[in-house]
C-alpha cells in the first residue's frame, strides 16, 4: 500500500542537482562549458528521475562530459559509444540514454556505428560536439575540417572533403536531425528539449568552439557582425527568413532554392515554409553547407532540419518478443533442455 | 569393426559389430550433411553411443564436381562408449569422383566403398582432376576394398518417373536412396527419417512422397538385388540410464546461455556478427525469443561486443560470440570490460588462423590470444569446452564466474566440437545450480555515498545497475581511484589497481574444482595433459594404452586461467608430461612458463582433429624411450 508521503511528487530538481562532484577540466573558454550548462539547465524540465538517466560517451574532450553529470555514466572507448548505448537501451528501454561525442569520435573512428545507429533508430539522444578539430590529441584535422585546413598533421593543408554531418545523418535514415551552437544557449536548450521529446535517435550537432586549436571556426555563425547574414534559424511551419532585420528569404523554384530580398519587392508569402517532416526538402536545407546554388552561398541552417515518427528499435524488438510469447507461450527450461527429440535408456 | 557372424534370415549375413565409422561424401549440393544427420539421429534413437564430424568447404557452392566442393559427414556409432568420430572409416559413400579422391585415403584397408557411378563419367573425372583416361573404378585403385558400384542417379530417376517433379528435384533426392540403402545395411529403421520428411515437407506432399519413395527404393535395392552379401547390426550401447538427446557444441552453447539466463535471473542479450563457425549460435539463440532472449546482429564485431557490454552495464547477461579474427577486433572492448570489471561472456569458437585462415576447419588457435590478447595488464578467466555437450556446462561455468566475480570471461570452443554432435544425457532444471547475482541497492560508502570499486572477499566489486536510486556513479576506461572509481592518474594507485585486478582473477582458483586424472593414476610415468576438443582422442588413446598395461594418465583442463590450484603439484607426480594440441604448443608454453616443467608438446595444425592412433603412437614412443 502506498503511503501518502510516497504519493507526493518528488521536489523538482534543479540544474545543480545534475552536477557531479568532479572538477570540470576543459580548457578555459571551451565551448563545452556552455553545453554542459545548457544540459544541466534543461534536464530538470524533462522530469526524468536522475537514476533513470544514463550518459554514454566515447573518447575525446567532449566524452569527458559523462563524468560531470550526476547521473549514471559510462565513459567508454573511442568511437564505440553508439554501440554500447544500443545495448543499454535494448536491454532496458525504460532508461533515458544520452550520448556525447566529438566529430572524430562520431564521424571518423565511430563512423560505422554512427550510420547504423541512425537507421536502427534506438530512442537515444546523440549530441555531437563538432569543433572541426582533434582537441585531445592536440590539433590534427578532423573529418569535419574544411578542405585546405592547416593543422598539426596537415602543415600544407588538408586535401580531404569534409563530411556534412546533417547530410550524412539523413543519408543514413536518421529520424531526427538538428543543429545548434555553443554560443546560443536559448536555442540549444530548445533543440535539446525537442531531442528529448523525439522518439527515436535524435542527432543533435552542436557547433563548439575550441579556443586552443581551432578558435573562431564558427564565429561567422555566432558573432553579431556576420551571424544574421551567414546563418538561418529554421522552425517548423515558419518561412525561411534571415539577413539583417530579416530582410532576406529563401523560396523554392522547383527543387532549387533561391535567395530573395524582401526589401526589394519579394513577397513573404512566396517563401519556403519549413516542413521538418519533408525529407526531400530536409535534404535541400542540409545542403546549405558547402553547396552553392547558381554561384550563391546559402546561410548555415540551425534548428530541427528533419524529424520523422517511426518505430524505435527497442520497441520493435520487445514487441516481437511479446507477440511471440503471447502466441506460442514461454517454454519451460526443461522443455528447452530436452529439445524435440529424445530417447530413453532403461 | 570387430564381428561375430550370425546366420539370420534373408540373403545377406547379419554381422554384429561393436562400432562402425561411416563417411558420407559428396558434392556440396548432394545433401551429405542431411543424410549424415538423419543416419545419426536414427542410430541415437536406437541407443548407440556416437560422435559426428561434419566437414564442409568454406565456399557455399564451390564449382560442382571439384575437390574444392566436397562436403563430408562422418559418424562413429557403437555399442561401446564412443569419444571420437573415428580415425578411419569402415564405410565410405562417394557420390562423385572428387569425393572418392578426397576421402579414400582414410578408408580402412578392406573397408566398404559405395560409389555412385553417375559421378564417374568423363566430365566428373576430369573435374576431380583425374588424368585423361584414368578412372579409379577401373584402374585398380580400389583393389584393397569391397566395392559396390551403383548408378544411384539412374535408380533415383527411374524410381521417380511420373512423380511430376522436375529433373533437378529428382536428382536432389538421390541422397535418400543412399540413406535407405545404408539403413538396410546397418539394420536400422526408416521410421525416424520418414516422419522427418513428412514434417519437413508438410506443405509439399509431392516432394515428401518422392523422398520417401526414394528412401524405400534404396532399402529395397539392398534387400533384393543380392549385391550385398553382408549386413551389420550394432547393438545399443550400455550408456548410463536416462533420457538423451543428440546435441552439437553450438546448440549446447546456445541452450547453455538460455539456461544461464534463467538460473541467474538476468535477461540474456547476445551481440554478434556473423562469422564461421560461430554463426550457428546466433541462429540458434534467435529462435529463443519466447524465452525473452534479445539477439542483436550488430554492424561489426566491435559493435557486437560493445552492445553486449552495454547490456551488461544495464544489468543483463551480455554475451558475444565470434571466432579468431572477430576476437582480434573485439580486443579493445575486452580491455574496457576488464577495467570496468563488468560481467561479460566472450565465446571464441576457434578455427584455423591467422587471418581468414581456414574458416571451416578446426584449430586450437586462440589460447594465447585469449590469455594475452590485450593492451596493458589485463588477465581474464579463460575456460574451454572439451566435447559438444560439455559446451553447455562450460557456458554455465562462464556465467557463474562472470557474475559472481564481476569479470569478463573468455570461453573457448572450436569448429570440431561446435559442429560435431554426441548424445547428451541432459539435466533437468532442478539439477542445475542457481547462479547467484547480487545487485547493489544501498550506498556502501561514508555519508551515503556509493563506492563502485569497493571490493568483497572475492575482491569483486558491487554491480549497481542504472535505474537504481541513490547509486548514480560514473565509470569508464580511464584508470580509476581505488574504491571511489573516480578518474585517477596517480602513479601508485595505478599499480594498486593493476594488482587488485590480477589478484581478483587469480582468486577464482579458490572457487573452481581441483585437477584430477580423467583416466589413469595420480602419479606415474606419463601424463597426457589436454585442453578443449582434444579430449575424445586423448581419452581413447590413453584408455587403450592403459588397457594394454602402460603407465599413463590423462588430465584434461577446463579452467586455463586461473589453473586449478593443485595443477603444479599433480603434474609433478609424473615423470613425463605430454601436451598434444591442435596448434604449435600454446598450452605447452603456459605450463612451461608457470611451472618450469620440461613438458613435451605434440602438435597438429592441419585443420583436423587428432586421430587416436596418432596420439597412441606418440604415447608409446615416449614410454618406450624413457
Amino acid at each position: 500500500m502506498e503511503t501518502i508521503a510516497e504519493q507526493q511528487a518528488a521536489p523538482k530538481l534543479t540544474a545543480k542537482d545534475f552536477a557531479s562532484n568532479q572538477e570540470v577540466k576543459w580548457c578555459p573558454g571551451c565551448g563545452d562549458y556552455s553545453i554542459l550548462k545548457q544540459v544541466q539547465t534543461v534536464f530538470p524540465d524533462f522530469g526524468v528521475p536522475k537514476e533513470d538517466i544514463v550518459f554514454i560517451s566515447g573518447i575525446g574532450c567532449a566524452a569527458r562530459f559523462t563524468y560531470y553529470m550526476d547521473t549514471y555514466g559510462l565513459h567508454s572507448i573511442h568511437g564505440r559509444a553508439a554501440a554500447i548505448a544500443s545495448g543499454v537501451k535494448a536491454l532496458n528501454p525504460h532508461l533515458s540514454v544520452w550520448m556525447v561525442s566529438g566529430d572524430g569520435d562520431a564521424f571518423s573512428i565511430g563512423g560505422n556505428h554512427f550510420i547504423h545507429l541512425m537507421r536502427k533508430n534506438f530512442n537515444i539522444n546523440y549530441m555531437v560536439f563538432n569543433n572541426e578539430i582533434y582537441g585531445l590529441t592536440k590539433g590534427q584535422y578532423s573529418p569535419t575540417s574544411g578542405k585546405g585546413k592547416i593543422a598539426k598533421s596537415t602543415p600544407y593543408g588538408s586535401v580531404e572533403e569534409p563530411f556534412n554531418p546533417s547530410e550524412l545523418a539523413l543519408g543514413a535514415r536518421s529520424s531526427f536531425v538538428a543543429r545548434s551552437l555553443d554560443r546560443d544557449p536559448k536555442h540549444m536548450q530548445a533543440v535539446l528539449k525537442r531531442a528529448n521529446d523525439h522518439k527515436g535517435t535524435s542527432f543533435v550537432e552542436i557547433y563548439q568552439n575550441c579556443p586552443v586549436f581551432n578558435d573562431g571556426t564558427f564565429f561567422a555563425f555566432s558573432e553579431k557582425e556576420t551571424k544574421q547574414e551567414q546563418s538561418i534559424y529554421i522552425e517548423h511551419g515558419k518561412p525561411l527568413i534571415f539577413g539583417n532585420g530579416g530582410n532576406k528569404g529563401i523560396k523554392l523554384d522547383g527543387t532549387k532554392p533561391v535567395i530573395v530580398n524582401l526589401e526589394d519587392g519579394a513577397s513573404a508569402n512566396d517563401l519556403w515554409i519549413h516542413d521538418e517532416h519533408d525529407k526531400t526538402k530536409a535534404h535541400i536545407i542540409a545542403s546549405f553547407f558547402d553547396t552553392a546554388y547558381d554561384g550563391v552561398d546559402f546561410p548555415r541552417p540551425f534548428g530541427v532540419i528533419y524529424s520523422e515518427d517511426r518505430a524505435t528499435y527497442e520497441e520493435s524488438m520487445q514487441n516481437q518478443i511479446d507477440e511471440l510469447i503471447a502466441r506460442k507461450g514461454k517454454p519451460s527450461l526443461d522443455k528447452i533442455l530436452s529439445g524435440d527429440k529424445t530417447w530413453t535408456i532403461l | 569393426m570387430e564381428s561375430i557372424i550370425e546366420n539370420k534370415q534373408g540373403h545377406a549375413t547379419l554381422i554384429d559389430a561393436d562400432s562402425v565409422v561411416i563417411r558420407f561424401s559428396g558434392d556440396s549440393g548432394d545433401g551429405m550433411q542431411l543424410t549424415g544427420t538423419q543416419f545419426t539421429d536414427t542410430a541415437a534413437f536406437l541407443g548407440n553411443d556416437l560422435s559426428t564430424f561434419p566437414e564442409f568447404p568454406a565456399e557455399i557452392r564451390a564449382p560442382i564436381g571439384t575437390t574444392a566442393g566436397v562436403s563430408g559427414f562422418q559418424v562413429h556409432f557403437g555399442s561401446k562408449e564412443i569419444f571420437t568420430p573415428g580415425d578411419e572409416y569402415d564405410v565410405l559413400v562417394a557420390m562423385n569422383s572428387a569425393a572418392l579422391k578426397v576421402d579414400l585415403a582414410r578408408l580402412k584397408k578392406g573397408g566398404i566403398v559405395i560409389v555412385n557411378t553417375a559421378g564417374f563419367d568423363k566430365k566428373n573425372l576430369s573435374l576431380a582432376g583425374y588424368a585423361d583416361g584414368a578412372n579409379p573404378l577401373e584402374d585398380g585403385t580400389l583393389t584393397n576394398y569391397i566395392v559396390h558400384k551403383i548408378d544411384i542417379t539412374k535408380f533415383t530417376k527411374e524410381c521417380l518417373v511420373g512423380s511430376g517433379l522436375g529433373m533437378k528435384e529428382i536428382e536432389r533426392s538421390k541422397n535418400m536412396f543412399v540413406l535407405g540403402l545404408l539403413f538396410w545395411m546397418f539394420d536400422e529403421s526408416m521410421d525416424h527419417t520418414i516422419s522427418f520428411i513428412n514434417e519437413k515437407f508438410a506443405k509439399k506432399p509431392d516432394i515428401a512422397e518422392a523422398n520417401i519413395k526414394t528412401l524405400k527404393a534404396g532399402w529395397n535395392f539392398g534387400d533384393h538385388t543380392e549385391i550385398f552379401t553382408t549386413r551389420y547390426h550394432v547393438a545399443p550401447a550400455q550408456l548410463p540410464k536416462g533420457t538423451y538427446r543428440n546435441i552439437s557444441g553450438n546448440q549446447a552453447t546456445a541452450i547453455g546461455l538460455v539456461a544461464a539466463s534463467e538460473l541467474s535471473g538476468l535477461p540474456l542479450f547476445l551481440g554478434s556478427y556473423p562469422i564461421t563457425p560461430a554463426s550457428d549460435v546466433l541462429h540458434e539463440l534467435s529462435k529463443y525469443k519466447t524465452s525473452g532472449v534479445k539477439t542483436f546482429q550488430a554492424e561489426d564485431e566491435i559493435a557486437a561486443i560493445c552492445a553486449a557490454l552495454g547490456a551488461s552495464y544495464a544489468g543483463g547477461l551480455g554475451v558475444t560470440t565470434t571466432s579468431g579474427p572477430g576476437m582480434a577486433l573485439k580486443t579493445e572492448a575486452i580491455g574496457l570490460a576488464t577495467i570496468l570489471e563488468i560481467p561479460l561472456i566472450i565465446i571464441d569458437i576457434q578455427r584455423g588462423g591467422p587471418s581468414t585462415g581456414l574458416p571451416t576447419k578446426t584449430e586450437q588457435s586462440d589460447l594465447m590470444q585469449a590469455m594475452y590478447g590485450r593492451h596493458g595488464e589485463g588477465p581474464l578467466p579463460v575456460i574451454a569446452a572439451s566435447t559438444p555437450a560439455n559446451c553447455f556446462d562450460t557456458i554455465l561455468e562462464a556465467a557463474r564466474i562472470a557474475v559472481e566475480h564481476m569479470t569478463p570471461v573468455i570461453c573457448l570452443t572450436d569448429g570440431y566440437i561446435a559442429n560435431g554432435t554426441e548424445p547428451w544425457k541432459f539435466p533437468s532444471k532442478d539439477q542445475l545450480k542457481p547462479i547467484k547475482v547480487t545487485f547493489a541497492t544501498e550506498p556502501n560508502g561514508p555519508n551515503g555515498t556509493y563506492l563502485p570499486y569497493k571490493r568483497d572477499e572475492k575482491l569483486s566489486r558491487p554491480w549497481a545497475k542504472p535505474g537504481t536510486p541513490g547509486l548514480m556513479h560514473r565509470i569508464g576506461g580511464l584508470e580509476k581511484q581505488n574504491e571511489t572509481g573516480n578518474v585517477s592518474y596517480d602513479a601508485k594507485n595505478h599499480e594498486v589497481m593493476t594488482k587488485l585486478r590480477a589478484e581478483k582473477i587469480q582468486k577464482i582458483a579458490d572457487y573452481i574444482p581441483l585437477a584430477k586424472p580423467d583416466s589413469g593414476k595420480e602419479t606415474g610415468k606419463l601424463v597426457v595433459l589436454g585442453w578443449g576438443s582434444t579430449n575424445g582422442a586423448i581419452k581413447t588413446a590413453v584408455r587403450e594404452a592403459i588397457a594394454e598395461g602402460y603407465d599413463v594418465a590423462h588430465v584434461h583442463l577446463h579452467h586455463i586461467n586461473p589453473f586449478p590450484k593443485n595443477l603444479g603439484e599433480l603434474l609433478s607426480g609424473y615423470d613425463n608430461i605430454l601436451i598434444p594440441e591442435m596448434n604449435c604448443g600454446q598450452l605447452l608454453q603456459l605450463i612451461r612458463a608457470k611451472y618450469l616443467f620440461p613438458a613435451v608438446g605434440f602438435s597438429k595444425v592441419q585443420g583436423l582433429p587428432f586421430t587416436t592412433i596418432e596420439l597412441k603412437n606418440k604415447i608409446l614412443e615416449i614410454l618406450k624411450s624413457n
